[in-house]
């Protein structure tokens, strides 16, 4: 026998008290960590965005244009490389309306922008061979020369099952009608963050047939020559328009993903007070087993001490026995969160990376089930090794 | 000079505002080797004498010296570490942890020692077999009747060779038979051994094993007839 082996033998005593007790921190943590695991990815879905490119839209809202003639007069503004636009399309798969994926109308442009976060995967040939505009990909030579072809996302074509060559239905609703789009090139996702369930389609063509050839930009995509720049220019760009019909409002990137995230309100906050609230009630659970575990030996912790057990050594002992508790519970629920959350395969339709726990969380998570279940063991450890002998004794007399 | 010297020792209990005096100026004196039966009635102090000379409790005032220690100059952790090598003690409802096994009890108070899990259980084997219990190692105390178990406190008494035992009416919730083997066993291990033993007991026959009686009535200390 030895000291530990003392500490597992007294987690026995009440076996189901000691498993609903693991089971609870089990939950709690495993909460904690699924929760954790939902916040970092709402964090990296924001990360995609670069802190070197600006975005600008219109002053009061998203779902106002600006005009297409901004295009000009933004590359006129000292500082900037290079602008390109898109538009969100808003439609919905005709067949299954609960079938949802982003399409984005673009600028020729656009792709290239973000060359280095996609890969073409698979492309079909163009029936005339035509050069491609500067920085576009050869790979997407077909959609280039094609009026209503679209560019989509790995995931989303392995999931609908699409073909290239195929045409896809999409029912308009900021831009009513039935659409279709003829699938030319699927691209992959080499920026986890990037959304890998979406489709991009030639802005003109929306611009013909939703706009009456009245093109207008849902936002400008902004590409500077020096990226230290960038307060520079936002204010530059935004002085520019302050009295127009449209005045502007110009951002970074990153801080207009994040806005996007934003969208679902305080979530994050929520969730992080949820993570927190979870823990809070859990300590108290494992104070109250602890208090009880140990309340019910008071004369044995006396025998213990007759023996020449110090204050000291009875402390640790029941601070132990809390924490081993709390850690194979925590542990597992921790665990459990990486393989659940991971394994899932949620992406919020595409708007989301996929989900990770990270090894870190699950690493904090033990840690915080450890301190949990010594924070538990703190009172009644004290009491245990505080109360003199005399007075332990007596309580069974 | 004696094993054990209790000089001049008052110990008074706080109860709310009231203060109870239990022993008032209590002198004893117990040589290496002696067997003392301690009696009296129920509330007179002898536990709390035995406590005292145990180094269990502290004195309000006075001195106890066992061996040539001062216990009243000791504090927490070193009258601990005092008591594991000093003093075996022997409870009235034996007070054995009840998950754990004869032999996990009696190796109980070698946790405190430094020695290997092997040596540990040998001399708690060694012990057992002294209280003559080699064959019930595995069971468990509610599997052992009430003398078994004493004999097993017993074990647990000596298992790290202190000089004094201290016995608190050992005998109190056993069957006259069952008792008797204890009182054989602990004049044994006061013979045999050479334990020191001091021993609280309501029993006059089994005081008449002691080699001396005292009495103990009001705090009072007296080598009375009875
Ligand atoms: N820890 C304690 N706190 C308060 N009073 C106590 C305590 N221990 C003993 N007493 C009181 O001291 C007196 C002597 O107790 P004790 O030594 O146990 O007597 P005995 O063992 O002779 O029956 C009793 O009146 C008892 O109530
Ligand atoms: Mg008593």
């Amino acid at each position: 026998m030895s000291l530990l082996s003392l500490v597992l033998v007294n987690l026995g005593r009440n076996k189901r008290r000691t498993i609903l007790t693991a089971l609870s921190v089990l939950v709690a943590l495993f909460l904690f960590c699924a929760l954790r695991g939902v916040l970092d990815t709402l964090e990296a879905s924001i990360r995609v965005g670069s802190e070197a490119r600006l975005v600008t839209r219109n002053a009061i809202s998203l779902i106002f244009p600006l005009p297409l003639s901004y295009q000009e007069r933004l590359l006129t503004v000292p500082g900037v490389r290079s602008v390109s636009y898109a538009n969100w399309f808003g439609g919905r798969d005709p067949v299954d309306q609960s079938n949802f994926y982003a399409q984005f109308a673009v600028a020729e442009n656009y792709l290239p922008i973000y060359a280095s976060d996609i890969e073409i995967v698979a492309f079909d040939r163009p029936q005339v061979a035509g050069a491609v505009p500067p920085g576009v990909d050869p790979k997407l030579a077909a959609f280039m020369n094609e009026r209503d072809a679209c560019v989509v996302g790995e995931r989303l074509f392995n999931r609908m099952k699409w073909k290239l060559g195929q045409t896809v239905p999409v029912s308009g609703t900021i831009f009513p009608g039935t659409w279709t789009f003829t699938v030319r090139a699927v691209y992959h996702a080499k920026n986890p963050a990037m959304n890998e369930e979406a489709m991009f389609f030639h802005w003109k063509y929306l611009s013909e047939k939703g706009m009456g050839g009245q093109g207008q930009v849902g936002w400008y995509v902004l590409e500077l020559s020096d990226p230290g720049q960038a307060g520079a220019v936002t204010r530059a760009v935004d002085a520019l328009y302050a009295n127009s019909a449209a005045a502007t409002h110009t951002e970074t990137e990153r801080a207009f993903q994040a806005g996007f995230v934003s969208m679902y309100g305080n979530v994050p906050f929520l969730i992080g007070v949820i993570g927190l609230a979870v823990v809070f009630a859990i300590l108290l659970v494992a104070a109250n087993t602890m208090m009880m575990a140990t309340r019910e030996r008071t004369a044995e912790f006396g025998v213990m001490k007759t023996l020449g057990f110090d204050d000291g050594t009875i402390f640790r002992l029941v601070l132990v026995e809390a924490a081993v508790i709390t850690f194979g519970g925590g542990a597992l629920g921790a665990l459990l969160a990486k393989l659940v959350i991971e394994g899932s395969d949620f992406n919020a339709m595409g708007l989301l990376p996929p989900m990770t726990v990270r090894w870190a969380t699950v690493l904090v998570g033990v840690a915080i089930a450890v301190v949990i279940g010594a924070a538990s063991g703190l009172v009644p450890a004290w009491q245990a090794s505080q109360r003199r002998i005399v007075d332990a004794l007596r309580r069974v007399e | 000079m004696a094993l054990v010297e209790v000089k001049n020792v008052r110990k008074t209990y706080r109860r709310e505002a009231e203060e109870l005096t239990v022993l008032d100026g209590l002198s004893l004196e117990i040589a290496e080797g002696d067997f003392v039966a301690l009696m009296g009635p129920s509330g007179s102090g002898k536990t709390t004498l035995l406590n005292l000379i145990g180094g269990v409790d502290q004195p309000s005032s006075g001195d106890v010296v066992v061996g040539g220690t001062r216990l009243t100059g000791l504090r927490g952790k070193q009258l601990a570490r005092w008591r594991a090598r000093n003093i075996g003690y022997i409870f009235q409802l034996y007070n054995l942890i009840p998950v754990l096994t004869a032999l996990q009890n009696v190796e109980l108070p070698l946790l405190l020692v430094k020695m290997s899990g092997k040596e540990r259980r040998e001399r708690a084997r060694h012990a057992l077999d002294i209280v003559g219990l080699e064959d019930r190692l595995k069971h468990f105390p509610r599997q052992l009747s009430g003398g078994q178990e004493q004999r097993v406190a017993i074990a647990r008494a000596v298992v790290s060779d202190p000089t004094v035992l201290l016995a608190d009416e050992p005998t109190g919730d056993l069957d006259r038979k069952a008792g008797a083997d204890i009182l054989t066993l602990l004049d044994r291990l006061n013979k045999e051994f050479k334990k020191t033993i001091v021993m609280v007991t309501h029993d006059p026959t089994a005081a008449e094993r002691a080699h001396r009686r005292l009495h103990l009535d009001k705090g009072v200390l007296s080598n009375g007839p009875s």
